[in-house]
């Protein structure tokens, strides 16, 4: 057999990671009311400040720190052009992502190639031994399961408690959350900042752990196939969760498919995870109900307190 | 404290002004930008915004370049424009550019080495119909499946890159190119030639093209009824339906032109400046021309000033580039800059600020 399912799973839950961080970020964002299109911007933002701070430091965690950091910056930025300036969102997240392509490339100029520290494994040798199981659910980077639980805290923190109660509110009615005394832009700042740390996460475990090395545009889309999943999973946690793993099957699979040289033209394979992401939406987005109930209703809009 | 009261009409001044200034204020912050890199900030500046026009040693060179770089881009954000007025957001031009130039090459490489007087204006047309049936794509599914334009128009950028890579490297590679990647160069044959119309201008059949939808877009903006409904569109959607407006029309409508004259920008791209179809053949076009239709506010005259004044920072930053060793990266960042100035400057024109004691509830 060509291609071993366990690798596969393996590679499938590493590929799917920094789409998943970006995407759980964007998801609170947006169930704030608030679409930030700076994805793509802020990931690579965050891939070239992990990558530096891993190859100068020698240390992961700060690097997954400036990654963090750097996004977060870009992100501040949109929120104040949206949320202060009231600019229109679709144009600022654009301007965003431009910018963000731009800078990187500037910050990373001459590091391409450069060594990073080896990431280290959470789970002693003996348990990635294990046939089968040791390998899938042992042998990861400690960012894959902190990224597993941050799906898990958002769903809790949304569903369950008044704090995801007060960002529900304010994307589905701003102007009465705004009545009730909630600080609209406030609130706004946070989960795009929020977003910004999760997408810039996301951004340096593709940089530090994954690739293990930077060249230029090497987000390669994956920001804006984390905006589509939030679509995709209909604006629910559980949902980002499986259609990024959905997402990493595919191009994981499709690597696979490329070394072992079958009969299928490579520039379908390169295409593939871009297009399925496509015939997904398609899917999700005709069932008319879902659709209509689950986006915030103030979703894209400006606030502007009347009074 | 200082708060922001809305205007009951956009200033008209501050609608011309704002652009001026977000150009001033990045020239400031792309200043500091190129002291940071270790430059002179002055000399900077000056080596990207004035030496390619008024320097003896690289105007004659750098002029024409001017109409070369600002043709693609003012051709594409007329057609975008078009779409941002109405709430319509293509952002995909770059593929439908990739697209435009594939069918166009492909075209006129099939009668190679023909130098028939019809194959030019066949590949112009091929081009037309690549970039519209690629904005066909994200328009259909956002009319019949509810797709959001947005993200289907982006994620078939990276598709067109693929059908690129394997067309120059396999299915329009050069038969006679010794297995290097690239096609055959289409500006070697009179038949399949975008040349320079009128010689040391830059003026090349893409230019006119440009042109010609400027003068389009003004036309249907000021005096079409399809102008009227695209403004009432995106201005006041529910309104729009009322009087008659066929939402989903104007979706096929609007990507359609837009995808059509961006692939018409990659052929005239293909066929003169750049020569062939090659794997990093797309520059940034696409990309770029969004910025071009903001600065533009979306109207025509505003779209060719625009055009002419991206244009002047990519031949002044490759300028730059030689002269100073500033990398090109620096030149993106610059117009992302230039982007986050202008939106953040609107607020001028739609508010006024206005000082505000607080008040205790």
């Amino acid at each position: 057999m060509i291609i071993d399912p366990v690798t596969l799973i393996v590679a499938l839950i590493t590929v799917a990671t920094p789409v998943l961080l970006a995407a759980i970020g964007e998801l609170v964002v947006e169930k704030s009311g608030v679409l930030n299109l700076g994805v793509e911007g802020m990931m690579i933002m965050g891939a070239v400040c992990g990558f530096i701070t891993a190859h100068q430091t020698g240390s992961v965690a700060l690097a997954f720190a400036a990654g963090m950091a750097g996004a977060m910056a870009l992100s501040l930025v949109f929120a104040v052009l949206t949320q202060v300036l009231m600019a229109n969102q679709v144009a600022s997240g654009l301007a965003l992502t431009l910018f963000g392509l731009g800078l990187a490339a500037l910050l990373g100029e001459g590091y391409s190639g450069l060594p990073v520290p080896a990431v280290t494994r959470p789970f002693p040798e003996a348990m990635q031994a294990i046939p089968v199981l040791g390998p899938i659910l042992f042998s990861h980077s400690v960012l894959v399961y902190v990224a597993i639980a941050l799906v898990g805290a958002v769903w809790f923190v949304l569903a369950r408690t008044r704090t995801g109660l007060v960002i529900r509110a304010v994307g589905e009615n701003h102007d009465a959350a705004h009545a009730l005394g909630y600080k609209v832009v406030r609130i706004r700042f946070a989960t795009i900042l929020f977003g910004g740390a999760c997408a810039g996460l996301g951004g340096a475990f593709l940089s530090v752990v994954r690739v293990q090395n930077w060249f230029d545009g090497m987000t390669a889309g994956a920001g804006w196939i984390a905006l589509a999943l939030v679509v995709f999973a209909s604006w629910k946690a559980g949902r980002v969760l499986l259609g990024a793993w959905l997402f990493g099957g595919i191009a994981a699979l499709q690597l696979r498919l490329q070394a072992a040289e079958v009969g299928v033209p490579v520039a379908l394979l390169d295409a593939s995870p871009y297009l399925v992401t496509i015939i997904v939406l398609v899917i999700i987005s005709s069932d008319r109900r879902r659709a209509a109930l689950n986006a915030p209703a103030a979703l894209g809009r400006a606030f502007h307190a009347a009074s | 404290m200082i708060v922001l009261e809305k205007r009951p009409q956009p200033s008209r001044f501050w609608v011309v002004g704002a652009p001026v200034l977000a150009v001033v204020l990045t020239m400031i912050a792309g200043g500091i930008m190129f002291a940071a890199l270790g430059k002179n900030p002055v000399e900077a500046i000056r080596i990207i915004f004035w030496d390619p026009l008024f320097s003896e040693r690289f105007a004659g060179f750098s002029r024409p370049q001017l109409l070369v770089k600002a043709g693609p881009l003012i051709l594409i954000a007329i057609g975008l424009s078009l779409g941002f007025r109405a709430g319509i957001w293509n952002i995909g031009a770059e593929g439908q550019y990739i697209v435009g130039a594939l069918f166009g090459a492909a075209f006129g490489l099939a009668f190679w080495p023909s130098e028939h007087p019809l194959i030019f204006p066949g590949m112009i047309a091929a081009g037309l119909l690549g970039g519209f049936l690629w904005a066909m794509i994200p328009a259909l599914l956002r009319v019949y499946a509810r797709t959001n334009e947005i993200l289907v128009s982006l994620l078939l950028v990276y598709v067109a890159e693929a059908m690129l890579a394997s067309a120059a490297t396999g299915w329009l590679r050069n038969p006679e190119g010794s297995g290097f990647p690239g096609s055959r160069n289409l500006a070697r044959n009179p038949g399949t030639d975008n040349p320079e119309l009128i010689a040391g201008t830059g003026m090349h059949w893409g230019v006119l093209a440009a042109f010609i939808a400027v003068i389009g877009a003004y036309v249907i903006f000021s005096r079409h009824i399809l102008g009227y409904q695209i403004r009432l569109a995106g201005e006041a959607p529910r309104a729009a339906r009322f009087a008659g407006v066929n939402a989903g029309r104007l979706v096929i409508l609007c990507l359609g032109v837009s995808g059509a004259l961006a692939g018409a920008a990659g052929l005239f791209e293909v066929a003169g400046p750049a020569a062939r179809i090659s794997i990093d053949f797309n520059v940034g076009y696409g990309f770029t021309a969004i910025i071009v239709a903001f600065l533009g506010r979306l109207n025509p005259i505003g779209i060719l000033l625009a055009g002419l004044l991206m244009a002047l920072t990519f031949i002044g930053g490759e300028l730059a580039q030689l002269m100073l060793g500033i990398p090109a990266a620096a030149i993106q960042a610059f117009q992302g800059m230039l982007l986050f100035f202008l939106l953040a400057l609107d607020v001028l024109a739609n508010y006024r600020f206005r000082w505000k004691r607080e008040v205790s509830a």
